[in-house]
């Protein structure tokens, strides 16, 4: 049990600061920064505090997931900006939908969206969600997320990074 | 390892049992093809059984009016692929799933996409169809058009027949295809009393995006990146497989340094992998520190890819030929110093893991697969190693560049979740050994080799070691250069049926820790 705690303290806090902005990291780290700022702001005045977000997976190769998952990584910790992932669309405010809708998935998205109560957002998750990617339309796919629900902001990307993820709910929030 | 003579006693053997095998020239080096007349193919099944061959994979092509139907065996690292031929239009051939549990699915979803009947299968409902085609409709056969005649809705199937139970107290808990986390679509259909788990039914099918048909008549860069989206954890690995298959059809050798940076790039998605799976079931358990541990381990790791090759998840840096982009000196450097730095965190972590009782109290004993069921279903990779199968093609059937060093497989034998998240452990302990051998191993050279156009109807095997376990990748080219055939085998197909039997007389509350453990992918096994 030491071990943990020791390690606990030796790790220290690794997630990337929103405040004060950093003198010593450039780029990306600066840019999740100053979006974290932002993205709390927004959602402390649109959505009273917090979002709800419930992924749903409608055909993808897996590989959006896995960077959806990194955003609760310690780096990113989408949840301190109000940000956090639930376990039924009966409490989402948003959908991030990922994948080329795949057929046999259609009826199971569609279900999911009627289950989301209004207002509700959808997010089209990287380049299959946009525009059918790899996949395209087919036989087995019905491609883009936007051909099945209606879709209110697109992030592309094969896949996205955490940071283009960020990115796109922060315009999504903002329009 | 025995040289070739096994093939040679079961030949007798076959011979002794009344079954004619017809000697093919051989579609990749090392790997034989024979042939058999389809009333023999049980017979086959059965005689390779009791030789103790290992149901590989199993996969058709049409060819005029005729289809091959191929399954492939394996033992002691030599691979035998054989075939029979069967008639458009009678197609029937007898079902060897009889003799290997393991052949099961895979007939059923050759099955629904080529309309082959397996006579005596033991189990014909659809596999990987549900409604996006009609049940007379074959979406592989050469008629059918890539768009399909898709309704504008298609429908949930409804119609498939699950198993019931019957009987005071039993209930039945249906579970996805949306699944509470973030995680891929499939649906589970638990029997349970009480909270135990009389029975699980996996139904999978939700993600199939049609990866076959649309490989047909692509050249090999575009097949190449559709490969590395059969599943997007394992990009690397698909990636190799199809390259190596199609490099093998068109006889092309790849540049040392090329198979190197492969290995480097293979090995890291391994470990990349296996710690995201131990913080995920340090995480399915409500360990909260192994999880954040992990998870920052991993991304300290993405990061180092994205700056070396360009990618978080390494997609498409493995190209028909080679590899896309060199590694510079300070690039080895950075690897090096990647794997000090984990090594050292690893050494922390693992020690505050295995002390924490409350997570033995949960691990041992949990998701128990004995080593006679996985051998039965010829589970493959991490599964099948923690459950006594000492079987990796990295060693056993070694492929450039694991054929210049010599390659420690990890075993553990208790088939347990604790053993599956060991062995992931010793896995990553290998590969980063293998990757500084492979760093100590590159000299100056080319990156790709010149593409020869194989001939139409040229077949090439690819079958490598990806995390998850061996895949099988079989390419069939048409003329001017494009895919004629493309059929990826990932290895979650065969632990897939593992986790319905590891998950017997556990409480239904530790399924999602049972199936963290295993870790299959939706994405591959769908296509």
């Amino acid at each position: 049990m030491l071990r943990l705690f020791k390690k606990i303290l030796t790790t220290g806090i690794v997630t990337e600061n929103i405040k004060p902005v950093s003198r010593t990291e450039q780029g990306r780290e600066d840019e999740l920064e100053r979006m974290g700022v932002e993205v709390k702001r927004l959602i402390d005045r649109k959505f009273a505090g917090s979002i709800a977000i419930r992924q749903v997976d409608a055909g993808s190769c897996n590989g959006c997931e896995l960077e959806i998952h990194a955003l609760n990584n310690p780096y990113y910790d989408i949840e301190r900006f109000g940000i956090h992932f639930v376990a039924s669309p009966r409490h989402a405010d948003v959908l991030l939908v990922t994948g080329p809708v795949s057929r046999h998935m259609q009826a199971a998205l569609l279900r999911t969206y009627q289950a989301t109560p209004d207002p509700k957002w959808v997010v089209a998750v990287g380049d299959c969600a946009a525009c059918g990617g790899e996949f395209g339309e087919s036989y087995a796919c019905c491609g883009a997320v936007s051909n099945v629900i209606p879709v209110d902001a697109v992030i592309s990307g094969c896949p996205p990074t955490p940071l283009a993820l960020m990115k796109g709910v922060l315009g999504m929030i903002k329009r | 390892m025995n040289d070739m003579n096994w093939t040679l006693s079961f030949e007798r053997l076959l011979a002794a049992a009344d079954v004619t095998v017809e000697t093919l020239p051989p579609p990749s080096n090392n790997i034989l093809l024979w042939q058999f007349s389809a009333s023999d193919w049980q017979k086959l099944a059965e005689q390779a059984r009791s030789y103790g061959l290992r149901w590989s994979a199993g996969w058709a092509i049409q060819e005029d009016n005729v289809f091959w139907v191929h399954a492939l065996f394996e033992k002691q690292g030599i691979y035998l692929l054989t075939r029979s031929i069967i008639d458009y239009a009678k197609p029937e051939l007898p079902s060897q799933s009889t003799v290997y549990p393991a052949a099961n699915r895979s007939e059923r979803h050759t099955q629904d996409m080529f309309g082959i009947k397996f006579t005596d299968h033991p189990d014909n409902r659809p596999w990987t169809r549900h409604k996006a085609w009609d049940r007379h409709d074959y979406p592989l056969r050469k008629d059918f058009a890539v768009q399909g005649r898709p309704e504008v809705i298609t429908p949930p199937d409804t119609e498939y027949a699950f198993v019931k139970s019957y009987g005071a107290g039993t209930y039945e808990i249906p579970v996805g295809p949306v699944h509470a986390g973030i995680i891929e679509p499939g649906h589970f259909r638990f029997q349970a009393v009480g909270e135990l788990i009389l029975n699980l039914e996996e139904r999978l099918g939700y993600v199939h995006k049609g990866v076959e048909k649309i490989a047909e008549g692509r050249n090999p860069e575009a097949l190449a990146r559709l490969a590395g989206r059969v599943s997007g954890d394992t990009t690397v690995g698909h990636c190799w497989a199809a390259c190596m298959a199609m490099e093998r059809a068109a006889k092309v050798d790849i540049p040392p340094r090329a198979a190197l940076i492969r290995g480097i790039l293979a090995e890291r998605e391994r470990i990349a992998n296996h710690l995201g799976d131990i913080g995920a079931i340090c995480n399915d358990v409500a360990f909260v520190f192994g999880q954040m541990q992990f998870t920052r381990l991993r991304e300290n790791w993405l990061r180092t890819q994205a700056g070396i090759f360009g990618h978080r998840l390494l997609m498409d840096c493995v190209i028909p030929g080679g590899v896309k982009s060199d590694i510079s000196a300070a690039d080895c450097d950075a690897v090096k110093h990647d794997i000090s730095r984990l090594r050292k965190e690893l050494s922390d972590i693992i020690t505050a893991l295995d002390l924490n009782s409350s997570l033995e109290d949960r691990l041992y004993t949990a998701g128990y697969l004995s080593e006679d069921m996985a051998a039965a279903y010829g589970t493959v990779g991490y599964v099948g190693r923690a459950s006594g199968q000492d079987f990796d093609v990295r060693r056993d059937a070694a492929y450039a560049p694991y054929d210049r060093v010599t390659v420690k497989v990890a075993m553990e034998t208790q088939g347990d979740i604790a053993s599956r998240l060991w062995i992931r452990y010793k896995e990553i302990m290998v590969s980063m050994k293998l990757i500084e051998r492979f760093l100590g191993l590159l000299e100056p050279g080319d990156i790709v080799a010149n593409w020869q156009v194989p001939e139409a109807g040229s077949l090439g095997l690819g079958i490598i070691d990806g995390w998850r376990g061996e895949i099988v990748s079989f390419v069939r080219f048409g003329a001017d250069n494009l895919i004629d055939r493309f059929y990826p085998r990932d290895p979650s197909q065969l632990n897939w049926p593992a986790l319905e039997k590891l998950v017997l007389n556990n409480i239904v509350p530790d399924f999602p820790v049972c199936n963290k453990s295993l870790n299959g992918s939706y994405s591959g096994n769908d296509l």
